[in-house]
């Protein structure tokens, strides 16, 4: 027989042996299918950055027209929904137990100071716990200040204009719909999940059971017990890219702009660079609980922190920028990001690329080393 | 007496089992600070630096003075000065910069004829949240600008206008971290507990010595206490650590009561051992037992307000998340560091995760025998 058949002989062997396993256990099933299904579905209906309907409590001091004209445009905005009280007294108290976000408040002097001095304060008092939310109920604010002085222009009535005004545009999402960012985010995180906690749990069971010595018995070489390893997990692993994508673009309308191609192709990167990572863990530590909690602490959770996920990774301290380069899903995101939201900028998805090549070569490499046919590791 | 020596007995087997492995044993502590460190770090909504090209077809006084502010935040960094219209669009697109600021010819002219200049900005909104911070940042600055111009008298107010006067309560100058790092603890020290404690049965079924525990003279809650101690005192001990970290490294103001912080973390604490030993009672293998916590961990990670608020999300989805611990930890943590709320105002959280507790720790000790037959 030729090396070419007996390759191919030991590929068969291996490959059916590991989809036996994963057939026997569904859970890994459960964690390529099941889990990017509900985590979709939570992320498509539920999480958003972006508020509405924020409880305001708007306290009018003066009851004058021009006051009650600023509160309405509160009461009218999408983003706020307003409680009318008399005194500031209920307001910081309702503010105090986290039932109103922000008090709109107009003092008594309100239109005196509007038509004497033409200028009065509309002040606006926010809960600054979450940071964040804060930020953006002020912009919201800003809008619905912006609005009155829209609206006073188109009736003719006398109205200051700002001596400078923004014209903004947003790209790529001109809403800001913050679900079209997260969804293709939410993808790099189960990639990271399947190709890196999976596979490390694999291979790692195997030394811990020691089947891996009735492995090493056999006439199976390291490059055969490697592909093997590898390659039901990367399927696993495009099925559930595959999934999330067509979930999330069916059923969620987050926009695709790029080409399939250029998906598949790049998600093949990552799913190499992540089960080689994972291959390595394990190929390291050879003890499941070990390689599950490195594979948490070096895979998953930096994936969601130092990947620009959800953070900006361009705000952080010089050090972690720095740790960032080494986590792959840091290329993802961009790469992720690009491909739903711009399209085949490759000037962009490049340079992610080629990293995320040189990563995989690189542990795959290294796991390779790693696995040696001697029993003591 | 019998019981508490056959507890010790089974407690410090577990001990034992979790750190004779010198790499198991480093897992637990060293990880989860190095995490907490750099994710403290990472873990920010608030923009610096964030860079931004001019394209100023203006090129007067006025319009250098607005831009000139922009250079003065520390928000925003200038990379790239633009000649042309048709940069723009490259340059935005291959992430070079994350906005870019366009002044218009009639900028000036505009300003003096009392006619409102025109700011256009151009954002990538590839991440729609730090464009919209980054907006809400320059909407600040060109409110202060005119606000600027009136005061020098460089514009006159030409009629009736409002002047937006904003502040914010508990975090005047709004510094997500302290939202975040407060939280952060709670989060990781979840992880380390639930892989923990849901291997803990898992790997003794998968190498049949549960079978074993099963005929020894130990009765099931006995078994679940011994299998509960070391997860309850890692965590905690995780849980503190972190809680110090928040205070004396990231300077999150602590406004609480250390007896009302370790209450609420041991009442966590112990859900999360229940959470984790009823996953792990009913997996028959470790990587049963560790996809069944992923299966938990995921959706309470991103259903727990810690990233993003529960208040955004649809109403039915907001009663969902109060079977969520990690959703109660958080807001109790929040509430006792940044609020200084007492034992009474945090008991709304509390409660629900001893109920959570009730439930699953029983449910676990139960699924032990009925499990492995």
């Amino acid at each position: 027989m030729t090396p070419r058949v007996l390759f191919f002989m030991r590929m068969r062997g291996i490959l059916r042996k590991e989809v036996f396993q994963i057939l026997r256990d569904p859970s890994s099933i459960a964690l390529a299918i099941v889990l990017p299904l509900v985590l979709l579905f939570i992320f498509g209906y539920g999480v958003t950055l972006d508020a509405d309907n924020v409880p305001v409590a708007v306290v009018l001091d003066d009851n004058g027209p021009a006051a009650r004209e600023v509160s309405a445009r509160f009461d009218l905005s999408p983003y706020f929904k307003t409680v009318h009280l008399t005194s500031m007294t209920d307001a910081t108290k309702l503010l105090s137990q986290r039932d109103v976000d922000g008090i709109v408040h107009l003092q008594n002097d309100f239109s005196e100071d509007l038509y004497k001095r033409n200028r009065a304060p509309v002040q606006v008092i926010i809960n600054g716990i979450d940071a964040n939310r804060a930020r953006l109920i002020q912009g919201y604010t800003r809008g619905v200040l912006q609005k009155w002085t829209e609206v006073r222009q188109a009736r003719g009535k006398p109205v200051a204009l700002p001596a400078v005004k923004i014209s903004q545009r947003v790209w790529f999402n001109e809403a800001a719909v913050s679900r079209d960012f997260l969804v293709p985010g939410l993808i790099t995180l189960i990639m990271t999940l399947i190709g890196i906690l999976l596979t490390a749990l694999v291979v790692a069971r195997e030394w811990e059971r020691g089947t891996m010595e009735a492995i090493l018995v056999t006439p199976i070489r390291r490059v055969d017990l490697l592909l093997g390893k590898m390659l039901p997990y990367f399927v696993l692993g495009m099925l559930g890219m595959g999934l999330s994508v067509w979930v999330g673009v069916t059923l969620f309308h987050v926009p695709f702009r790029g080409s399939i191609v250029a998906l598949f192709i790049l998600s093949a990167l990552f799913m190499l660079a992540s089960s080689g990572f994972g291959l390595l863990i394990s190929a390291a530590v050879r003890v499941q609980f070990v390689a599950a909690q490195i594979s948490i602490v070096a895979g998953f959770l930096p994936a969601l922190f130092l990947s620009g996920l959800i953070f900006d990774l361009d705000s952080t301290p010089r050090f972690i920028q720095i740790v960032s380069y080494v986590v792959p899903a840091r290329y993802f995101v961009d790469i992720s990001h690009t491909l739903f939201m711009a399209g085949d900028i490759w000037p962009v998805l490049l340079p992610n690329a080629l990293a995320l090549t040189g990563m995989a070569v690189l542990f795959i490499s290294l796991a390779f080393r790693k696995i040696t046919k001697r029993l003591e590791g | 007496m019998d019981i508490v020596r056959r507890i010790i007995a089974l407690t410090i087997k577990e001990f034992i089992m979790i750190l004779k492995d010198p790499k198991s044993r480093f897992v637990i502590i060293g990880p989860p600070l190095i995490q907490f460190f750099v994710f403290g770090y990472a873990a920010t909504y608030d923009l610096k630096n964030v860079s931004y090209a001019v394209f100023d077809e203006s090129r007067t006084y006025e319009s250098r003075q607005l831009l000139s502010r922009f250079k003065g935040s520390e928000n925003f960094e200038l990379t790239k000065t633009l000649l042309a219209e048709r940069e723009i669009a490259p340059i935005i697109n291959r992430e070079k910069v994350r906005l870019v600021i366009h002044i218009g010819p009639e900028f000036s002219r505009d300003l003096h004829n009392g006619r409102p200049a025109t700011l256009q900005v151009i954002v990538d909104g590839r991440n729609s949240n730090v464009a919209l911070i980054a907006l809400g940042y320059i909407g600040s600055i060109v409110e202060q600008y005119n606000q600027d111009l009136v005061k020098n008298r460089m514009v006159t107010m030409d009629g009736p206008g409002l002047v937006l006067m904003n502040r914010s309560w508990f975090n005047a100058n709004l510094e997500s971290r302290w939202f975040i790092v407060s939280a952060l603890g709670g989060l990781i020290s979840m992880v380390v507990v639930m892989i923990l404690t849901s291997l803990s049965v898992a790997r003794e079924r998968e190498f049949g010595t549960f079978d074993q525990l099963l005929v020894a003279p130990f009765n099931p809650a006995e078994i679940l206490i011994g299998k509960s101690l070391p997860g309850m005192l890692f965590g905690i001990m995780d849980a503190l650590l972190f809680a110090a970290g928040a205070v004396y490294w990231f300077g999150v103001p602590f406004r609480g009561t250390v007896p009302t912080l370790i209450l609420a973390l041991g009442c966590f604490i112990i859900t999360i051992v229940g959470v984790g030993l009823l996953v792990s009672s009913l997996s028959m293998t470790m990587q049963q037992a560790l996809l069944g916590s992923f299966v938990f961990m995921m959706p309470s990670v991103i259903l727990s307000g810690f990233a993003t608020p529960i208040e955004n999300m649809p109403h039915w989805l907001q009663v969902g998340t109060l079977i969520n611990p990690l959703r109660h930890i958080i807001t109790a943590l929040r509430n006792i560091f940044l609020e200084g709320a007492g034992i009474s105002m945090v008991w709304p959280q509390l409660w629900p995760l001893l109920l959570m507790a009730g439930f699953a720790l029983p449910l676990a000790a139960w699924m032990f025998r009925h499990r492995s037959q």
